[in-house]
């Protein structure tokens, strides 16, 4: 008896530890029947629940500055997740919403304001394709921070790049080029961006100064394809009246470079700056990028317009 | 005032031997998760972000101990019957409730301190890791000595919560003290609201209900100066000043009020 009671406390602990091993395994267990058997409620688009960013600001109970920095984190993902979508028709309307909250919360949210503008511009399916979006956006951040050239800049390069309107874009080039601070390359740009219209060297430019400048990688990144996009642009612009050439001589667009350098009238097959051939069309005779490649889909503007008189 | 200090230091002890260390464990953990982690999360801004995040934190936590440990403060020494001893020695009822809120402050005073260092150590080992290219794009530099002014004021801050959370501990349950103190806490960044209320469609009594209570109430609004100091912005001495000083008088009148309450009630 005197040795039963004095094991019954180390049994009664070795009870307990059996019990919860077998009660968390049961727990766990139950949770993995309920994920099986139930489906979660997931909405078919992502949803955003408080659409008015002064509520929001309300909401968030003075911390303004973590919730912008959540929404910030949110609006990439939701860019990034649908750019990555496998999805036929991409989605992007809730971009907008997402940097104005964020813009709300956080008025001096200098990164959201000019990545925003970026990511709002992006034409579809690479972005939603709302450069009218992007000024609205970088406009409010001018409301909020009039000095800040970068927000000029932005303006600017929006309207060159996406709007193809090189007066206006000019326009806010020179605006930027007078405020305190601006680098002193901004100035002759807007002079540039007048006098080019529809010539490479301006948008060269502005993409080399991103390359240099810009300090995130991923903005770093996208400037130094769009400066090997234009490479290419300017070789398929060579290439092009051969391809049309051929046609002439042969009445038909060739079926690949293969035609081409028999005919003596290529080398050997075009490569563009990532090492990938480029397409001839056998129907249509356009060269273009090859899907495969890191440049494609190249985004070739017809710049000039807006300088038409 | 020597009986203030002594109670004072009943409650720091008690408080540091009890809390402080697992508090502190948790925050240095989040910071330094939270620093890897949303570096791979966002385009860039993981210093403002650990900034943001160091400060919230601080705040949140700051208001959490403050609150609960604030409602027990008075409630723990009547449920234990311990008020009887104490107040049998001589010790006078408002110096029991300044010596109480003297050491819950100096509690949160020690906490703020040891997250600031944690804060500043994690900013220093961005600062480490990052390469100068990057840093060229910081608003300000990781370790600005600047973010200080915004730990005290989450101190000033915390100070009110605590006199909120004691003035309500002097005359109702622990449950309702933590209610009344957060609500508080709540409208008191609510308050430029409550100037504004015709703005809203609210009438005229309405609208003058809401600007008597903007002005009875505490403004928690210019104590939140995250924003400016992560941007760079300056926040001067006057603001802080002003700021903390209105801050103060609200204060001394909970700490008046406390006093005035906790008299009124009967140990016998």
């Amino acid at each position: 008896m005197p040795a039963s009671a004095s094991s019954s406390p180390s049994r009664r602990r070795a009870l307990h530890w059996v019990a919860f091993t077998v009660l968390l395994v049961g727990a766990i267990g139950t949770q993995i029947l309920i994920d099986g058997a139930f489906e979660r409620y997931a909405p078919k688009q992502p949803v955003q629940w408080v659409r008015s960013p002064g509520v929001m600001r309300r909401l968030v109970l003075g911390f303004d500055s973590l919730a912008a920095d959540i929404y910030w984190i949110r609006a990439v993902q939701y860019y990034g997740g649908t750019k990555l979508a496998t999805a036929e028709n991409k989605d992007y309307s809730m971009l907008f919403p997402l940097l104005d909250i964020t813009t709300t919360l956080d008025p001096r949210f200098n990164i959201a304001y000019r990545f925003g503008a970026i990511l709002l511009s992006e034409d579809y399916p690479n972005g939603p394709g709302r450069p009218d979006e992007a000024i609205q956006l970088l406009e409010k951040g001018i409301r909020e921070s009039p000095g800040k050239w970068e927000y000029y800049l932005y303006a600017g390069f929006v309207h060159y790049w996406w709007r193809q309107d090189p007066r206006s874009a000019a326009d806010w080039f020179l605006r930027a080029s007078k405020l305190p601070g601006a680098p002193n390359w901004i100035g002759p740009l807007a002079a540039s961006v007048l006098a080019e219209g529809g010539e490479h060297g301006a948008a060269r430019t502005l993409w080399r100064q991103l390359a240099q400048s810009a300090q995130q990688e991923w903005m770093r990144r996208t400037a130094r394809i769009r400066l090997l996009q234009l490479d290419a642009e300017v070789v398929i612009d060579q290439l092009q009246p051969l391809v049309n050439r051929f046609y002439d001589g042969a009445g038909r667009f060739p079926t690949g470079w293969n035609e081409l350098v028999r005919a003596g009238l290529v080398r050997g097959i075009p490569l563009d700056p990532t090492g990938v051939a480029y397409t001839v069309d056998p129907v249509s005779g356009i060269v273009d990028v090859a899907p495969g490649s890191e440049l494609f889909p190249l985004q070739r503007r017809t710049l000039g317009s807006g300088l038409e008189p | 005032m020597r009986a203030v200090l002594i109670v004072a230091r009943g409650v720091f002890t008690d408080s540091i031997r009890d809390r402080i260390p697992y508090n502190l464990v948790f925050f240095a953990v989040l910071l330094m998760g939270a620093s890897f982690l949303l570096a791979q999360l966002t385009a860039g801004q993981d210093v403002k972000i650990i900034k943001d995040l160091g400060l919230s934190a601080a705040t949140l936590m700051g208001v959490l101990i403050a609150v609960f440990i604030g409602i027990g403060l008075v409630a723990k020494e009547v449920d234990r019957r311990s008020i009887y001893s104490l107040l049998s020695k001589p010790i006078t009822r408002s110096q029991f409730i300044l010596g109480k809120y003297l050491g819950l402050v100096l509690t949160l005073v020690a906490n703020l301190s040891v997250m600031a260092i944690a804060y500043y150590g994690v900013l220093a080992y961005l600062d480490w890791i990052t390469p100068a290219s990057v840093k060229l794009g910081w608003e300000a530099a990781a370790l600005d000595p600047a973010l200080l002014k915004a730990f005290v004021l989450i101190g000033v801050e915390l100070m009110l919560v605590t006199a909120l959370a004691l003035f309500f501990s002097t005359f109702s349950s622990t449950f309702l003290s933590a209610a009344l103190t957060l609500a508080i806490y709540v409208i008191g960044h609510f308050s430029e609201d409550l100037r504004t209320l015709e703005s809203f469609g609210a009438s005229s009594t309405v609208s003058m209900i809401g600007r008597g209570l903007y002005f009875m109430l505490p403004n928690l609004a210019p104590l939140n100066v995250t924003s400016a100091l992560v941007h760079a912005q300056p926040v001067s001495v006057q603001h802080m000043l002003l700021a903390s000083g209105s801050i103060g008088l609200y204060v001394a009148v909970l700490l008046v009020a406390s006093t005035l309450v906790f008299d009124r009630r009967d140990f016998k």
